[in-house]
Order: C-alpha cells, then structure tokens, then sequence
C-alpha cells in the first residue's frame, strides 16, 4: 500500500527571512528556499529567523536561542554536511 | 558534541535522580502527536526508569477527528465538480467508507496542499470546480484556516469552502480530568500549540486539578528536560507551571493569530473520537463566514458511525489502555491494513508503538516473535 | 528487437493530431518502420555498440566460463527529471549497483522502454543520452534493447526496465550467512539525498531546493574495494526502504543483532531540512548512489580507506557493528545514549522514488 508523505500539523521548522514582499516571505534553511505567509507575524524582517508552519511564520525567533535549540541548525556555519 | 548533547545527558541525570525519590510511581501524559513519536525516536523511552511513564493522549488531531467528520468528507469527494483538498495526514484515514486516499484511486479529486492558503488560489484559479478544504488541526493549524477564510472572502470567492474540524485542547484535557477515567501525574505540554495560545492557557489545568505542566519543545534535549523537571516537580509534590521552551513560547503567545481565530471562529461544542462530546472544545465559523462553511453550504451533517468492531482507538489515546492491550493491535490492524486513526496517522499512539516499541516487547516472548511475522504475512 | 504489435487504444485519430517527429506515437512501437525509424535516429546514434547495432532479438556476449550474475529492476520515478539525474542515469546506476554488490562486473545491460504516446523526441532523447552517459561512467554497454509505446497517459511518460548481467570471480561470495558476530558495518557517505531530492521536487515543487540525488554508478568503487581488502563479507545498496531496510533486513536474515550508532550517520544538513518539512525519517529514505558493507573488524579501516580513494566513498564511516544476540533486530543507540529498535519500514514510505 503507497503512503504519501506527511506534512504534519504540529511540526514546525526554523528558517531564515531572505526577502519579504507583502504578506509573504522567502525564507531559507540550508539552502531550502520556500515561499511563506507572514500574515501571522507581520513585523518580520529580511535577516529574522523564524518558525514555520504549514506554510505560515508563526513566531519569530531570536538568534542567539537558534544553534543550542535546534538540531536541523547545528551545521549552520559548514554547508554541504560532512563529519 | 555540541552543548545540547550535553545539556541531554544532563536532563537524563536529572530525571533518573529526581526519580529515585518519588513516593509513588508517576505517569505524565503528553498531548501532542509529534511529542509522541519525538520520544519514541529519540530512545526516551529506553532511558525511562521503571517509575516514571510517559502515556500518549489525544494530541492527534487526525486521530481524534470523529470518524462522522470523515465520512462527510468522503462524500463531498466523490461528488462531481468537487475539488477536497486536505493535509497530507489526513489522506490514509478511514471513515465507514474507505478513506480520502481510496477515493482519489476512484477517482475522486483529492489533492494533499501544505498551506491552506493552497487550497484558496485552487479555487480562484478554477471556478468551475467547488473546493472544500478539510480544516483539521489544533490550535497551531487552526490561524491558518482562518487567513485563508478572510483570504477567500477578500477574494470575493463562491467556490470555497472549509468543513471545520478544528479542536480545542484545553476542554480536552479538562474533560479527561473531570471523567476521572485517567490518572495522570501531570502534563507535557505541546510547544507548537503553546506558541499560538501562550502558556498561560495551561495555568486553569495547574489552578484546578493541582498537577504540574511543562510546555516542552520537540528536540531530544527538550523532550528529556521537559521530562526531568515533571519529575522533579512530583517528587517536590508542587502544582507548578514551567515553560522550558521559552525560544518559542511566550506566556500570552501569539495575539495576532488568537484575534484572527476569534474573528473568525467562535466554540462550539465537538465530538472527539474516543472521547464522545466536548464542550466548547471545537470551533465555528461565526456568522459573518458561514458562506465559506461547507457543512451549510452544502447541507449536510455528520452522521455517527459505530466504531469498527474490537477497535480500541478511544482507550488508547485516552491512555486507558495500551496499544498492546488491544486484541486488533499489529495482529489485524497494521499500518498497512489500518482499522483505526491511531494507526493511521503517522502520529497515532498504536503507529509509533507499532514502528518503536513492539519488537522491543516481543524480545521477551518468543512465541510472538515467531507468530507475529507470519500473520503479518498473510496482511 | 520483437516484433509485436500494439493495440490502438479506444481514441479516435483525428481527436488529435501528433507531429511524429516530435512526439512518440503508438506506431513507433509497432516492430515496424516507425519503430526502425526510431532506433536508427533516437537509439542508435547514442547507445550503438557492436553488439546493439547487429538488431538481433538476443546479443551473445563472449564471456569467460564462471559464474553469472543477472539482475533486473523497472524504474518508474516521478519526476522523470530531477535534481542530480534523471530516469536514464537511475535505470543504468540501479542495475549496475546491484551487480556490483555481489561481486559481478558489468558485462552488458539490456534496456527496455515503455514509452507513452505524446512524450516529446527530445525529452525522450535527454534520457538516452543519460543512459549512454552514465553507461560510459561505469564502463558498461547497453547490448540489448526493446521499445514499446503505450497509449497517452498510460506510461506517466516513461517506464525503463534494466536488466544486468555480469561475471563472478572464483573466490567472490559475499552473502547474508557469511556475517559472524563482530563483523562491522560501513555506509559509504550521507544517507536520504535522493530519496529526499525526488520528493521534494515533486510533493512540494514551490520548494527552491539544494539537494541533490546521489544516484551514481559504483561498480568501480566496489571494484577497488574488493580488490585492495580481503575481509568485505556483504554488501546492499540501501535503495527503497533505505537504510533501515538493509540493516534489519540482515539482522533478520543472518538471526543475529545488529546495533547502529545514530550520532555516526551522516544526514546532511539539507536533507534533514526536508526531511523535517515532509515529516520522514532519513534512514527509511532511498539512495542511489551509497552502499553498504560489512566487513570482518580488521579490515574495516582498509575498507573505509578503499572506499575513500573514489569521489564517491568520500564520506564513508563505520556506522554499527554485530553482536552475538540470536533475536534477528536491529537496535538503534541514538544520539541522546537511548535505544529503539529499527524496523524495516512497513509498506512503501515513497511511491515512484526510483
């Protein structure tokens, strides 16, 4: 039996704002760019780091709680991975 | 190692420490879908002693959707000129009738969005096609339908629809207190829901019922420090309030996304699968959005389905029982051939004891191990 | 080539009209002229060898006397395009890796097309020359071949089945019942990039992604394996089911107990980004291009040196180890010191992967 991925209704992800444009924003994670509502936190900036859900910011996050918080994070500053 | 991996052995310490001075052994109930499975896949469990357990509650909202609900939306589905868009989870849930999934192998046009919005540019950009958008989710999914709503109507839009199954849940957990059904030592409480509603909306549960509750994040280090500080908040037998996820969740949470919810919608009483009827534990559209409502629009009501024989779906995510404690439990429902939404989803209690925990028990008896992978054979 | 004929399907001709040298059509999988015109402009010119180009319905290969390996796999990957490859260099790289992860060096491949009508020539042209591409990076021939055409609709474009044959040497066996207690396991580089690359492309297109599949031929990495250690006693290639599936799948098989250590699998930091956003768990992902071995504890670091000499074993590391437990499971220790067990995913996580 096929089984589709799931796009979780509490899972939620940190990501960069990389430009804002009216009520959207392309965030960016790792180089994962998606486009986003920020109707539920309006006040976001380029630079921010926010939480997103289900297509939506919806809290901001302040950059110094990000890299000890997150796992998705840890390699931050090393793109392409490797141990 | 990074400091969160220390910061994990540490919380682990701290929880094994706290525990050996327990008077009595605890469980604590954690209500979010994703805690659930986080603690499985972490090895949390693992690492637990023997006093302290950490029990699943309804904090699936796939799974506590009334299997009535489903049905409707199978229905709407398979009707002609119908476009039901819905979240990925909820595709493989079964109803009287099959599931969503079954459906789009029918034919029917189903299609999984991951923003609501999604479903809102579909309708604009198709007017022949009438979308009905399957509103599922607490309280952190639930701002999101709402913009999509004030979205649609900006739009002037006739063709969009959502059927409303949003939950509330904090009546939810009163109600599970109140039924004095559940011991439970205290809660951890799901951080992403936190986010929206603040944590302050847990203080009635701390206030009312004398049992701690920590809002916790879903990364291994805050998992296990959520459970250490519970511990350590029963062995000090103190009704305490703690957010240990502060990155995220502040104590009146997010106002913009609570006012657009309370434009939007207004509580009303809802059935929730195993639990029966809460009160003011669902939402409505308030009367200026009822055009957008599919259950008016298109004159239907959910109908209540008996549960599939021997199905235990309503014990298990009221931690009444186990999922190993019912008799359909990887013998007959399987996440291949699921009876019930608590496996189905992938965030269900009877799919992550199936995936993380049932080989670990069948190491002790043997003749499961043997049984087992033969009847799963034949599925 | 066989000469069968296609049904038509229920679609009248003149509901559309198809410019032929544009588009595939049904005739060209007619065995007729059509299909002649077909391999003489579309396959031939990329893929011809000696032994295609003689067109008979089987290539005899010269070989010498020994053991066989025959393999075969269908590839019906959606998109049929995809960051890091495409169908052509999927259908060339999975049937190579699974001869070479039992021993075998490629001999030849044989290719068959199911086309669907409609699909444009030079779509269909893209993917040949990735065929022929990926075929010269592992040094193989496709020998053999066959084309079909189906009506529009019914291929989703295109479906390839490739089948492998390739030649054991005396000493070579490498198999399940040679695994004992001790014997390490190596995975050689980051795991889900694939699987995860497909699935993004497709579940969620308004994604702009970095990943990249792994999808790659590795029959000389293992060749050189091989070669410089004596020691490897087993090897899969952790395609659908990923990594969970290929390790249970040998605690299972072998009856023995297998332990991995979460904090030495390498997911990178992308992937598990989208890994997050799709909600899937890397390890039941697909790969393409990674294999893994088990060795005997000695050989272990020379297996990892080995493996490291090729551009794509660069990230090779000891991830687990077997025990003498007889319970046939898989235990996972992960990052945070607990332990679960790691099943082999139940049913298909991710339809049309590969």
């Amino acid at each position: 039996m096929r089984r589709k991925a799931r796009c979780s209704m509490c899972l939620a992800v940190p990501a960069q704002v990389k430009s804002c444009d009216g009520n959207d924003a392309v965030v960016d994670l790792h180089g994962n760019r998606v486009r986003v509502s920020t109707v539920l936190v309006p006040e976001v900036k380029e630079g921010d780091w926010v939480l997103v859900h289900a297509g939506f910011v919806i809290q901001q996050l302040s950059a110094e709680d990000l890299k000890e918080t997150w796992a998705v994070l840890d390699d931050l500053e090393r793109k392409g991975g490797g141990l | 190692m990074t400091q969160r991996l220390a910061d994990s052995h540490a919380a682990i310490g701290r929880l094994l420490e706290a525990a050996k001075a327990l008077p009595k052994p605890v469980a604590f109930m954690e209500i979010c879908g994703t805690h659930t499975v986080a603690a499985f896949r972490c090895g949390l469990h693992s690492l637990m002693p023997a006093n302290v357990k950490l029990v699943s509650g309804p904090g699936c909202p796939v799974c506590v959707t009334s299997q009535g609900d489903i049905d409707m939306l199978i229905e709407l589905a398979q009707r002609p000129g119908v476009t039901l868009c819905t979240y990925g989870d909820m595709l493989r849930v079964t109803g009287a009738k099959g599931s969503l999934e079954e459906a789009r192998g029918g034919g029917a046009d189903v299609r999984v969005i991951y923003c609501s919005l999604d479903a809102v540019k579909l309708a604009a950009a198709e007017p022949k096609r009438n979308v009905v958008f399957a509103a599922v989710g607490f309280e952190t999914t639930t701002p999101a339908t709402a913009v999509a709503v004030m979205e649609a109507e900006r739009l002037g839009l006739t063709n969009f629809t959502a059927l409303v199954s949003h939950k509330r849940i904090l009546p939810a957990m009163r109600a599970l207190l109140d039924s004095m059904q559940v011991n439970v030592d205290g809660f951890m409480c799901p951080g992403h829901v936190s986010a929206i509603t603040g944590y302050a909306t847990f203080a009635t549960i701390v206030r009312r019922y004398k049992l701690p509750c920590v809002v916790a994040g879903f990364e291994d280090v805050q998992i296990a420090s959520a459970l250490a500080k519970l511990v350590e908040l029963a062995r000090d037998r103190k009704a305490a309030l703690e957010n240990l996820y502060p990155q995220v969740v502040s104590r009146w949470g997010n106002r913009r996304a609570q006012n657009l919810m309370r434009r939007v919608f207004r509580p009303v009483d809802a059935r929730w699968r195993g639990l029966g009827m809460i009160p003011d534990s669902g939402l409505a559209f308030r009367s200026r959005f009822s055009r957008f409502d599919t259950q008016s629009r298109y004159k239907i009501t959910p109908i209540d389905s008996p549960e599939p024989p021997g199905c235990r779906c309503g014990d298990v995510i009221t931690a009444r029982c186990t999922p190993a404690e019912c008799k359909l439990f990887a013998v007959v429902c399987t996440p291949v051939r699921p009876i019930g939404p608590c496996m189905v989803s992938s965030e269900g209690t009877c799919q992550a004891w199936f995936k993380y925990k049932r080989l670990g028990k069948s190491i002790a008896a043997s003749e499961d191990a043997v049984a087992k992978p033969s009847q799963e054979a034949r599925l | 080539m066989s000469n069968a004929m296609q049904e038509r399907p229920g679609t009248p001709p003149s509901a559309y009209h198809i410019d032929k040298s544009r588009h595939i059509i049904l005739a060209h999988g007619g065995g007729g002229q059509l299909t002649d015109e077909l391999i003489a402009h579309t396959l031939l010119p990329r893929l011809g060898n000696e032994l295609l180009g003689e067109l008979l319905d089987s290539s005899i290969v010269p070989g010498s006397a020994g053991r066989i390996a025959l393999t075969i796999d269908s590839y019906v990957v959606r998109p049929l395009s995809f960051p890091g490859g495409d169908i052509g260099r999927l259908a060339v790289s999975g049937t190579v890796n699974d001869l070479a992860v039992c021993g075998a060096e490629p001999m030849g491949l044989a290719l068959s097309l199911i086309l669907a009508e409609g699909l444009e020539r030079k779509v269909l042209e893209s993917f040949i020359d990735s065929v022929k591409a990926t075929a010269d990076e592992a040094g193989v021939k496709v020998i053999t071949g066959d084309t079909k055409v189906v009506g529009r609709g019914q291929a989703d474009g295109v479906y390839i089945t490739t089948a492998g044959v390739g030649s054991v040497n005396g000493k070579t066996r490498l198999h399940p019942d040679q695994i004992r207690p001790g014997d390490v396991v190596i995975v050689s580089g980051s795991i889900a990039d694939h699987g995860l690359a497909v699935m993004l492309a497709r579940e969620m297109p308004e994604v702009q992604s970095v990943l990249w599949s792994d999808v790659a031929p590795l029959n000389r990495m293992i060749a050189r394996l091989l070669e410089k250690v004596n020691g490897v006693v087993f090897m899969r290639d952790p395609t659908r089911g990923g990594l969970a599936c290929v390790v249970a799948d040998i605690a299972t098989r072998t009856g023995l107990h297998v332990v991995l250590e979460e904090s030495r699998i390498l997911v990178r930091p992308e992937t598990q980004h989208a890994a997050d956003m799709l909600g899937l768990d890397p390890l039941e992902v697909a790969n393409e291009g990674k294999v893994v071995v088990v060795t005997r504890p000695e050989a272990a670091e020379a297996a990892i040196a080995a493996l490291k000499e090729d551009e794509h074993g660069q990230d090779a590391r000891i991830i687990g180890h077997i025990e003498p437990e007889r319970d046939g499971l898989c235990e996972l220790h992960t990052v945070i010191g607990g332990r679960r067990i790691l099943q082999k995913p139940y049913g298909e996580q991710l339809p049309r992967i590969c």
